[in-house]
């Protein structure tokens, strides 16, 4: 099993046409992923790859049946479009669009907030339950089929921590890029909840970095509600207060969101914390052997 | 993107929250006529510059006569001020603000900014102004009122009366409806800028009764720069590091670090990470340079050619996960910007990711002098051993 997305998953491209739509559906189609349709508003009609292209989210379901939306379309319209998925009963909303303005992700939230949908990113590298499906733009032969779930707030950090994980002769039942924004769809609990629930999945990788308190409620939630072992790391650990580290949400401000009282508050729910990042495939095998 | 403190008033000016008076000099010659338009003495002196806490680093100065604030001024546009929030060295001050000084009955904060935890703009309050709001939230935390604004109805008269009749001793009347007017103002400014933070600390309530916005700081969503034209042409370049402005021209993260390893690295994330490992080696980053997930050869040529014109760079690594980024590209990039620079430092190449057989191929048949690693580990020790 794996959570989420499967082989099963009747995926629809949003912004499929772009420059970075149809370089990612390429990819995807060449994973195996079943991408079903695509959208561009005014392109309704034409086939890219082969693959039906609509002029609405809403015409993508009721013609093909989609069930699963990757988002690739350009900052200013994002928001606009993740709720257009949402409106035509898209199950799993995955947004790889960077830079949304803060207030349209207010908007988002505020809409998605009674609806049974789950939005991961904006601002991620996507989701992949790895033989079975890839929804996003992570490098699909890094990825082993396996027992470790991955939940990361990062994108490349993200294929590091996997490729040292293959390394290391495990695989992943699910690789999850929850993103680096200040309002994201989904927060590491969300998926923690799904990892427990997933008989594949032995333990969890958790890959937390400064900014907010994310990592913080996580560690709570995992002393309280979550069996399966869990080893964390932490990017940001050496990251000056005040300056925001790329991702709009890795910022130290206000006292909040420092490194080190993240990896306290994992280590006190006794979790194992990875400090040196080299070292996290070794860690990982040592705690799923035991 | 941070505004001024003068800029952030002349929008709280233009939206109906009361300011001092008050006028910006560029040099002490202008400070005398300044004065003839503002009432005083006596008359407050403030640095322009976006680092905090500029009251302890003597950025702000009350002034008594017209002498005292042209020698004022001219000490602060001639030495860098130092803060605890700047580096050792200081930042250069290019601008003074001149301002009426005010007779403070009561020194409040108010503020707004969203909370990532309920997805929410949140109005902040507290009656203990014009000290460090992170120190009040630290000591006194009871202090702190929040409001968060839901954002089908926007911001609602019983929030303003929940945060001003918290205060004690409650004040008049005519006070209660200045401090709720401005929590209205702040509110709909936040939206209308896109702003990521409004903060008046302190917010005064004059012996007049008056509510006044003693204090001004907004932040601008930099995501939301594209549909805030208006506010991007306030942006002052001259508060950002030169490298960092460069960067800033080529849609690279570049912020300037305090050692001697240069690092470029591709994904925010593995950025910070590979800081970190750098520093476990036992040495110290000179930045922090993300060249983006999807960087193009030029962008990775400019972020290379930043780092070779940091002088304080001894030696440097490159992390590249491919992603998006293919290391083909990668490779290309590093060669361009070694063809039109000397490398004088020694360079260390981890590779890893897509297409990285070509990547390798192409670094290892150029005439580039570079060591290898081959996992992050042993980069990082290569790369500390250099120094």
């Amino acid at each position: 099993m794996s959570i989420l997305v499967d082989e099963d998953s009747r995926v629809v491209v949003q912004g499929i046409t772009g420059k970075e739509g149809s370089f990612h559906t390429r990819q995807m189609l060449e994973y195996g992923t079943r991408i079903v349709a695509g959208v561009t508003p005014g392109k309704g009609g034409m086939l890219f790859e082969g693959i039906p292209v609509y002029n609405t989210v809403r015409q993508a379901v009721e013609k093909e049946g989609a069930n699963v939306s990757c988002i690739f379309v350009p900052p200013p319209f994002a928001g606009d479009t993740i709720m257009e998925a949402a409106a035509a009963g898209i199950n799993v909303i995955v947004c790889i669009t960077e830079g949304i303005p803060i207030l349209d992700m207010v908007s988002v939230a505020s809409f998605l907030r009674d609806r049974d949908v789950t939005l991961i990113g904006p601002n991620c590298p996507g989701i992949i339950s790895p033989g079975k499906t890839k929804v996003g733009i992570m490098p699909g032969p890094i990825h082993r089929a396996g027992g470790v779930g991955v939940i990361s707030r990062s994108g490349t950090l993200t294929y590091e921590v996997v490729h040292q994980v293959t390394l290391a002769g495990l695989g992943q039942s699910t690789c999850i890029g929850i993103g680096g924004d200040p309002i994201i769809g989904t927060s590491f609990i969300d998926h923690l909840e799904r990892f427990e629930k997933d008989p594949e999945t032995q333990a969890v990788v958790l890959i937390g970095e400064i900014g907010g308190t994310a990592e913080e409620e996580a560690a709570t939630f995992i002393r309280n509600s979550f069996s399966k072992p869990v080893i964390a790391f932490i990017a940001g650990q050496t990251a000056p207060p005040g300056r925001r580290m790329g991702h709009a949400g890795a910022i130290i401000s206000g006292g909040q969101g420092k490194a080190e009282d993240k990896i306290r508050a994992l280590q006190e729910a006794d979790i194992r914390v990875v400090i040196n990042l080299g070292r996290l495939g070794e860690e990982v095998r040592e705690v799923v052997a035991g | 993107m941070k505004l001024h403190e003068y800029q952030s008033k002349e929008i709280f000016r233009n939206h109906g929250i009361p300011v001092p008076a008050g006028q910006l000099v560029l040099s002490p010659d202008e400070v005398e006529q300044a004065l003839s338009r503002i009432s005083g003495p006596p008359w407050v002196v403030k640095a322009q510059v976006h680092a905090g806490g500029r009251g302890k680093g003597g950025g702000v100065k009350i002034v008594r006569d017209i002498e005292e604030a042209v020698s004022v001024v001219q000490t602060l546009l001639k030495t860098p001020l130092v803060t605890p929030q700047t580096t050792p060295e200081g930042v250069a001050v290019h601008q003074v603000l001149l301002e009426e000084g005010m007779d403070i009955d009561r020194e409040l904060y108010l503020g707004m900014t969203v909370d990532r935890s309920t997805a929410t703009p949140t109005m902040i309050f507290s009656q203990a102004g014009g000290m460090e709001i992170e120190e009040v939230a630290a000591t006194t935390p009871e202090l702190i009122l929040k409001e968060p604004v839901n954002p089908g109805t926007g911001w609602m008269g019983y929030q303003a009366r929940n945060l001003a009749f918290s205060l004690d001793p409650v004040p008049p009347p005519e006070v209660l409806r200045a401090l709720t007017t401005v929590m209205q103002k702040i509110s709909k400014l936040f939206v209308e800028l896109d702003c990521s933070l409004v903060e008046i600390n302190p917010l005064v309530i004059t012996k007049k009764g008056q509510a006044v916005a003693l204090d001004a700081k907004i932040t601008i969503d930099d995501n939301a720069l594209f549909r805030q034209k208006d506010a991007a042409a306030l942006d002052d370049p001259k508060e950002k590091d030169p490298l960092e402005r460069t960067a800033g021209e080529y849609n690279l993260n570049y912020i300037r670090l305090d050692g001697n390893i240069g690092a470029m690295v591709n994904g925010a994330g593995l950025a910070m990470a590979t800081m970190d490992v750098i520093k476990l080696a036992g040495a110290d980053p000179a930045n922090f340079l993300d060249v983006g997930g999807g960087a193009t050869e030029e962008m990775i040529t400019k972020g290379f050619e930043i780092i070779l014109q940091d002088p304080r760079v001894k030696a440097i690594l490159i992390n590249i996960f491919g992603g998006i980024l293919r290391c083909d590209v990668l490779a290309r990039g590093v060669i361009e910007a070694a063809r039109k620079n000397e490398i004088a430092v020694p360079l260390i190449v981890r590779l890893e990711g897509t297409n990285v057989e070509s990547g390798r191929k192409i670094l290892n048949e150029s005439e580039l002098e570079f060591l290898v690693a081959g996992d992050l580990t042993e980069a990082a020790e290569l790369v500390a051993k250099q120094v």
